[in-house]
C-alpha cells in the first residue's frame, strides 16, 4: 500500500505563546512540534506498511522550520517527504491548504492519504476531507482502526457517546485520525541518522500558485480572553430560583 | 506535588543546534520522561538498576551512539552530548551506566581492538544484549592509576592475570570487562584485556551502603589466576594513555550530562518558587534572594552549555585536547552541583524528600565530582596546561 500522510508543524502544547505586533496571530519564536493527531496518522500509516508493504511518503506545507516535522516522519520510517516551503502556507485557509496539496501530488498515486483528525492551533478538521473531494476519493473521519480486506478497507469511526461505526470502503480513500489509536514509536538514533539519506522533495509556492487562490481566511484580531467577575443574586421562593438557576446553568454558562 | 519539566534555555542556545541535534535531543528527553521519570525515585530508594530500560535504551541507539559501523548510531559529539544530556537530566545513574558501556567499554574495543573482538562484541552491546564493565581503580590507586598493581603474565598463548579493582560501575552485571593490568613481560606496559566476567577466578561483588548513583551497580571485582586466550588482549592499547583516553570519551559525556542534572534542579526550583508562597501571599519567586539564586544558576547552566558546544565542535573536528575536556568536566559538575545545593534550598524542607529529584541529584553528583577524575585532578590538569608544570 502507497500511503501519504499530511502533517503539520504546530506550536507546541504547553509553550507559552505571546501574540505578535498586529496581535492577528502568535509570536514565531515560540517551540513547535508534530501536531498529535498526525502523529498518530503516521505512526498507523507506518504498521500498515510494516503489515502489507508499500511506501509512506509524508507532506507538510509551511515555512523552513516546518521542514523538522518532516525530518522526524522520515526518522521514524517515512521512505520520502514532500516540503511545500513558503511562508505564505501559514494561516492558509482549509480549501487552499487542500488544494496546493492535490497539486503537489498529481503526479503520484496512492492508495490511502491520512491526515490527523484536526490540527492543533486552528481545530478545522478539514483538509482531509476537502482533498477527498478535490480527488473525487471517499473519505472517512475520526478513525479508530484500519483493516485490510479484499475489496478495499473496513475502518472504525468513532461517533459521540461511546458509539462506533464499521464502514467498508473501496481505495483509493482519504481517512482523518484520532489521536490515540495506536502507540507511537520513538525516532532511533539510527533512524535520524538514516533520515539524512531519504529523499525530501520541495515544492515552491509558485509550482503550485495556479491551483490555488486567495486565501479564504483572514484574522483581524486575537486576543487573551479578559476575565471577568459578575454576581448575580436570585430571588424568589426556592423552587422557582432552582429553576432559574439550572436554566441559567445550562443556557447561559453551558455547564449542564 | 510532581514537577513536569519545561526544559532550559535561556539564550536560543536551541538556535545554535541543527534540525538533527534538536531532533536527537527531544527524542532523548521524551525517552526519559516517558520511560524513567516514573520509575527513577523507586529505584533510587531501592538501590535498583532500572535492569528494564538496558532492552529500550538499546533500541533507541543510547549504546555506542558516536562510533560508526557495528549497528551503532554514528552520531557528532554534539549529538551524543545532547544524548547525554537528557540521560543524565533523568538520573546521573542510569547515564553512568550508558557511559561506561558506551565511552568506557565499547570505545575502547572500537578503538584498540582486533576486528574479530569487534564483531564478538559491539554489534551485542550496542544492543544490550551483552553489558560492559571498566576496572581501571583499585583500592589503593584511584587518582594515580599508574600506581596499579594488576598483573597480566603471558604463559604460552594465554595471559593470566591476578588483582583487585575497586568501585567498578556495572561490575556485577558485565557480561565483559575491560581489565587494565601492567604487563609483566613488557616491562610493566599498561594494557587493556576483554575478560569475559565467567571465567575461573574473575569475581564481582556489590559495594553496598553507597549514598550516591543508588540507580546504578558498582562492584569490586577480584582477578584470581584468571587465564585469557591472548587473543582477549586489546592489540591497539599501548600503556597508560589508552585508558585515559577511553576517560576523555567519558568525561566528554559527563560534561553535558552535568547540565542535563542542573536543569533538572533549576527547573524545579523555578517552578516551585512560582507555586510555593510566603509572607503577604506572595510567590517566594518574588523575594530578591531567591531571584538572585535562580539568576545564578540559569547564568552558570548557560555558560555550562557554551563550554561543552565548543569542545563538541573541536571533538568533532579531531581537536578537542584532554584539557580542554578537563575544563569542561570541571567546571560542569561543579556548577551542578552547586545549582542541586540552591535548589535544594528554594524548596525548603521540601527539597529533602524524593517527591522532588534534587536531593538525588546532589547526592549522584558528589560521585560525578569525583570519578572519571577529580576535580582537583582536573584543576591540576588544567594548571599543568597553562603553566606547564605538572603539580599533581
Ligand atoms: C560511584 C562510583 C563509580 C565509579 N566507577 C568506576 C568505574 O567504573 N571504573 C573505574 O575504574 N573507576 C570507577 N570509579 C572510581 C573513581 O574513578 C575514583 O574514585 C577516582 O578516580 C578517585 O580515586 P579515589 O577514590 O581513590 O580517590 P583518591 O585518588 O584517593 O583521592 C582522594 C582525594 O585526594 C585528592 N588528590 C589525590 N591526588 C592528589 C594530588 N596529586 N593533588 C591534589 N589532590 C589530590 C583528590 O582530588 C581527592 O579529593 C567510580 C567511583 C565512584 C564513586
Amino acid at each position: 500500500m502507497k500511503i501519504l500522510v499530511c502533517m503539520k508543524q504546530v506550536p507546541q502544547k504547553d509553550a507559552p505563546l505571546k501574540l505578535n505586533e498586529t496581535a492577528t496571530w502568535i509570536r514565531e519564536d515560540v517551540s513547535y512540534e508534530v501536531n498529535e493527531p498526525d502523529a498518530y496518522a503516521l505512526e498507523e500509516a507506518l504498521r500498515q506498511k510494516e503489515k502489507h508493504g508499500g511506501e509512506v511518503v509524508v507532506i507538510t506545507s509551511g515555512p523552513a522550520r516546518a521542514q523538522q516535522v518532516l525530518r522526524e516522519a522520515l526518522a521514524k520510517g517515512a521512505d520520502r517527504a514532500i516540503h511545500l516551503e513558503d511562508n505564505a502556507f501559514v494561516g492558509l485557509d482549509a480549501f487552499n491548504t487542500a488544494r496546493a496539496f492535490a497539486a503537489a501530488i498529481k503526479d503520484e498515486q496512492f492508495d490511502l492519504i491520512f491526515t490527523g483528525l484536526q490540527s492543533d492551533d486552528y481545530g478545522y478538521a478539514q483538509v482531509g476531507v476537502i482533498l477527498a473531494e478535490l480527488l473525487g476519493w471517499p473519505h472517512a473521519t475520526i478513525i479508530m482502526q484500519i483493516e485490510k480486506t479484499d475489496a478495499g478497507i473496513k475502518v472504525k469511526r468513532e461517533l459521540e457517546a461511546g458509539f462506533f461505526q464499521f464502514v467498508d470502503m473501496p481505495l483509493p480513500a482519504v481517512l482523518t485520525i484520532q489521536s490515540g489509536i495506536n502507540k507511537l514509536r520513538y525516532a532511533t538514533l539510527i533512524g535520524i541518522k538514516n533520515a539524512k539519506n531519504k529523499p525530501l522533495r520541495k515544492v515552491a509556492l509558485a509550482d503550485v500558485q495556479s491551483a490555488i487562490g486567495n486565501n479564504l481566511q483572514m484574522i483581524e484580531k486575537l486576543y487573551i480572553p479578559q476575565k471577568t467577575k459578575n454576581t448575580e443574586f436570585i430571588e424568589g421562593p426556592p423552587a422557582e430560583v432552582a429553576k432559574k438557576l439550572v436554566e441559567k446553568l445550562r443556557n447561559e454558562l453551558r455547564v449542564l | 506535588m510532581a514537577i513536569k519539566f519545561k526544559g532550559v534555555d535561556y539564550i536560543e542556545f536551541d538556535a545554535m543546534l541543527n534540525d538533527d541535534e534538536r531532533l536527537v535531543r527531544d527524542t532523548a528527553r521524551k525517552f526519559i520522561e516517558d520511560n524513567l521519570i516514573p520509575i527513577i525515585e523507586e529505584c533510587n530508594r531501592a538501590g535498583r538498576f532500572p535492569r528494564e530500560l538496558v532492552k529500550p535504551m538499546a533500541e533507541m541507539g543510547f549504546f555506542g551512539a558516536s562510533l560508526k559501523g557495528y549497528g551503532c548510531a554514528g552520531m557528532s559529539n554534539v549529538e551524543y552530548g545532547l544524548v547525554t544530556q537528557e540521560l543524565e537530566r533523568g538520573d546521573s545513574g542510569v547515564r553512568s551506566f550508558v557511559s561506561v558501556q558506551s565511552a568506557l567499554v565499547m570505545y575502547p574495543i572500537y578503538a584498540f581492538g582486533s576486528e574479530e573482538q569487534k564483531q564478538t562484541w559491539l554489534p551485542a552491546m550496542q544492543q544490550g544484549e551483552k553489558l560492559g564493565c571498566f576496572g581501571l581503580t583499585e583500592p589503593d590507586f584511584g587518582s594515580n592509576p599508574g600506581g596499579m598493581r594488576t598483573r597480566a603474565r603471558k604463559v604460552g598463548n594465554e595471559y593470566v592475570l591476578n588483582g583487585e579493582k575497586m568501585w567498578i560501575t556495572s561490575g556485577s552485571i558485565a557480561d565483559i570487562a575491560v581489565i587494565w593490568a601492567k604487563v609483566e613481560n613488557e616491562d610493566n606496559k599498561v594494557r587493556g584485556f576483554l575478560v569475559e566476567t565467567d571465567r575461573k577466578g574473575f569475581k564481582a561483588e556489590d559495594i553496598h551502603g553507597k549514598w550516591s548513583l543508588r540507580a546504578s551497580v558498582t562492584s569490586g571485582l577480584s582477578l584470581q589466576d584468571v587465564h585469557v586466550p591472548e587473543s582477549n588482549l586489546l592489540p591497539g592499547s599501548n600503556g597508560l594513555k589508552s585508558p585515559l583516553m577511553c576517560l576523555n570519551q567519558a568525561r566528554y559525556g559527563i560534561s553535558w550530562g552535568a547540565i542535563g542534572a542542573a536543569m533538572s534542579c533549576y527547573d524545579c526550583a523555578l517552578q516551585y518558587s512560582l507555586l510555593r508562597k510566603q509572607f503577604r501571599d506572595q510567590p517566594i519567586a518574588s523575594h530578591q534572594m531567591v531571584q538572585e539564586k535562580l539568576a545564578w544558576m540559569i547564568t552558570e547552566i548557560t555558560k555550562a552549555q557554551l563550554l561543552c558546544l565548543q569542545v563538541g565542535k573541536l571533538k568533532d573536528q579531531g581537536k578537542a585536547e584532554h584539557y580542554h575536556i578537563s575544563m569542561a568536566k570541571r567546571n560542569n559538575v561543579w556548577m551542578a552541583l552547586e545549582c542541586a545545593r540552591l535548589s535544594r534550598d528554594i524548596l525548603g524542607a521540601n527539597g529533602v524528600a524524593d517527591d522532588y529529584p534534587i536531593m538525588r541529584h546532589m547526592m549522584n553528583l558528589e560521585s560525578v565530582k569525583t570519578y572519571e577524575g577529580t576535580q582537583d585532578i582536573h584543576t591540576l590538569i588544567i594548571g599543568s596546561r597553562i603553566t606547564g608544570i605538572d603539580a599533581f
